[in-house]
């Protein structure tokens, strides 16, 4: 039996594929700010060394990284309306998204602030620095720059796990390609473009974050 | 309009959940297996294979997992077989798991000095004998931690093949949750289950992981 793909059908639909292709890095460069940003609060309260504080954010952390992001989001779109909250598909997507990064930055972030040698601390403390400043200008640079690698990883997760905002109908590329199949009954090809834009925006996204971003954040001597 | 009670509630994502475990059992061992051979063939150093083996895991680690999953259900329905959510669920999950399982083993194996390698050689044994008694034993023990938080993984992936109609935990939460009209509750329970099905295999990994770094 010959099999007869046909690309042309799909690509023909390209402004929709290009605008949901711009969605979606648009949502992970918004998410991925503020997951980290929240990481790094939540990595700064652990070092706090306060037992209440300590067994919340564990909790937090423990809680996101052991429950699929799909369910993360279903509860947040269907089940916080109940509770008097409604979001919109686009922002219920992007914070679940920002939540979601948030655990695992935190962890990610703590593994790295954990293996600065306690003597950094202590040469700050000599200087007369008050704890905050020394996690702020010493502890979280260093954190931050020997744990990019692993924090670079973990943002190229959640963009593709972000494929499945499309099922609370968030419009981004994974939506653009369902929509697509609906009008041309070309699955397959219409999943098989969306597949590759997904492929390049995980490089393309990789490499900002590996070139660009990461000389913009560890510019200057104080990080 | 059918009356569902807590328990019934309860009881109906417990069955389903059956679902979840099975289908992440098969694909962890299926990607294992799928895993050492990949393995085995990158580190044969034929330039052919190498090239493949890379290709197939950054294929699968730079794509969604969801687009997988509708590759091989469209896909196959393409080529004029007939799938079920259940065996396209199981063939992009076992794939997915092979192309991290074998990158994460690589990782191991390449950690091991490569002096190990060269004794091995010099005692004559050949490329599959020096992998499975001198550096197989040796990466056996540092890849047991990350494998086992993998496993966390593989359970939480089972999830998006509800996407594609296969009634595991999740799709079963939505079901129960468009009868009911009870999404906190039932989303609520269905994260629960997650986290109790998960949260045992992540503290394991982690226990391991620390046991692994007093030893050294």
């Amino acid at each position: 039996m010959a099999i007869e793909f046909d690309f042309l059908s799909v690509v023909q639909e390209w402004p929709l594929l290009a605008k949901g292709f711009l969605l979606s890095l648009a949502m992970i460069a918004l998410s991925g700010v503020l997951g980290i940003l929240l990481g790094v609060i939540i990595s700064w309260a652990k070092t706090l060394e306060r037992p209440f504080i300590n067994f919340l954010t564990s909790t937090y952390i423990e809680l996101l990284r052991n429950t699929p992001f799909i369910v993360q989001l279903f509860f947040l779109f269907f089940a916080l309306p109940s509770l008097g909250v409604k979001l919109s598909p686009l922002t219920a997507s992007m914070l679940a998204m920002s939540i979601n990064l948030s655990a695992y930055s935190a962890e990610i972030l703590r593994a790295g602030i954990e293996s600065i040698p306690s003597g950094q601390v202590r040469a700050g403390q000599s200087l007369g620095m008050t704890q905050h400043q020394i996690f702020k200008c010493i502890v979280l640079p260093q954190a931050f720059k020997n744990t990019w690698p692993a924090l670079v990883s973990q943002v190229v997760i959640v963009m593709l796990g972000s494929a499945v905002c499309a099922q609370i109908s968030t419009e981004e590329l994974s939506y653009a390609a369902n929509l697509i199949q609906g009008r041309n009954f070309r699955a397959f090809e219409a999943f098989f473009v969306a597949t590759l834009l997904y492929l390049v925006m995980s490089i393309f996204v990789r490499f900002c974050l590996d070139h660009f971003i990461s000389k913009l954040i560890f510019r200057g001597p104080r990080g | 309009m059918v009356d569902f009670s807590l328990w019934d509630i309860a009881r109906n994502l417990l069955l389903a959940a059956r679902w979840t475990l099975l289908l992440s059992l098969i694909s962890f061992i299926g990607g294992g297996l799928v895993g050492i051979l990949i393995l085995v063939m990158r580190l044969s150093k034929l330039k052919g294979l190498e090239i493949f083996c890379i290709g197939f895991i950054k294929l699968f680690q730079g794509t969604p997992l969801l687009m997988q999953l509708f590759l091989i259900y469209f896909g196959f329905a393409l080529l004029g077989i007939e799938t079920s959510p259940w065996s396209s669920a199981v063939i992009a999950l076992t794939l997915y798991s092979s192309a991290y399982l074998s990158e994460i083993w690589r990782g191991c194996i390449d950690s091991i000095p490569q002096g190990q390698w060269s004794a091995a050689k010099s005692l004559g044994l050949h490329f599959i004998d020096q992998l499975r008694f001198v550096i197989g034993p040796q990466a056996l023990k540092i890849s047991i931690a990350p494998t086992v938080g993998f496993m966390v993984q593989a359970v939480k992936a089972t999830a998006l093949t509800s996407v594609i109609g296969f009634i595991e935990l999740t799709k079963a939460g939505t079901m129960i949750s468009n009868t009911t009209f009870k999404p906190f509750l039932v989303f609520g329970c269905v994260a629960i289950l997650y986290f109790i099905i998960c949260f045992p295999i992540s503290w394991y990994s982690k226990r391991l992981e620390l046991r692994l770094t007093l030893a050294r």
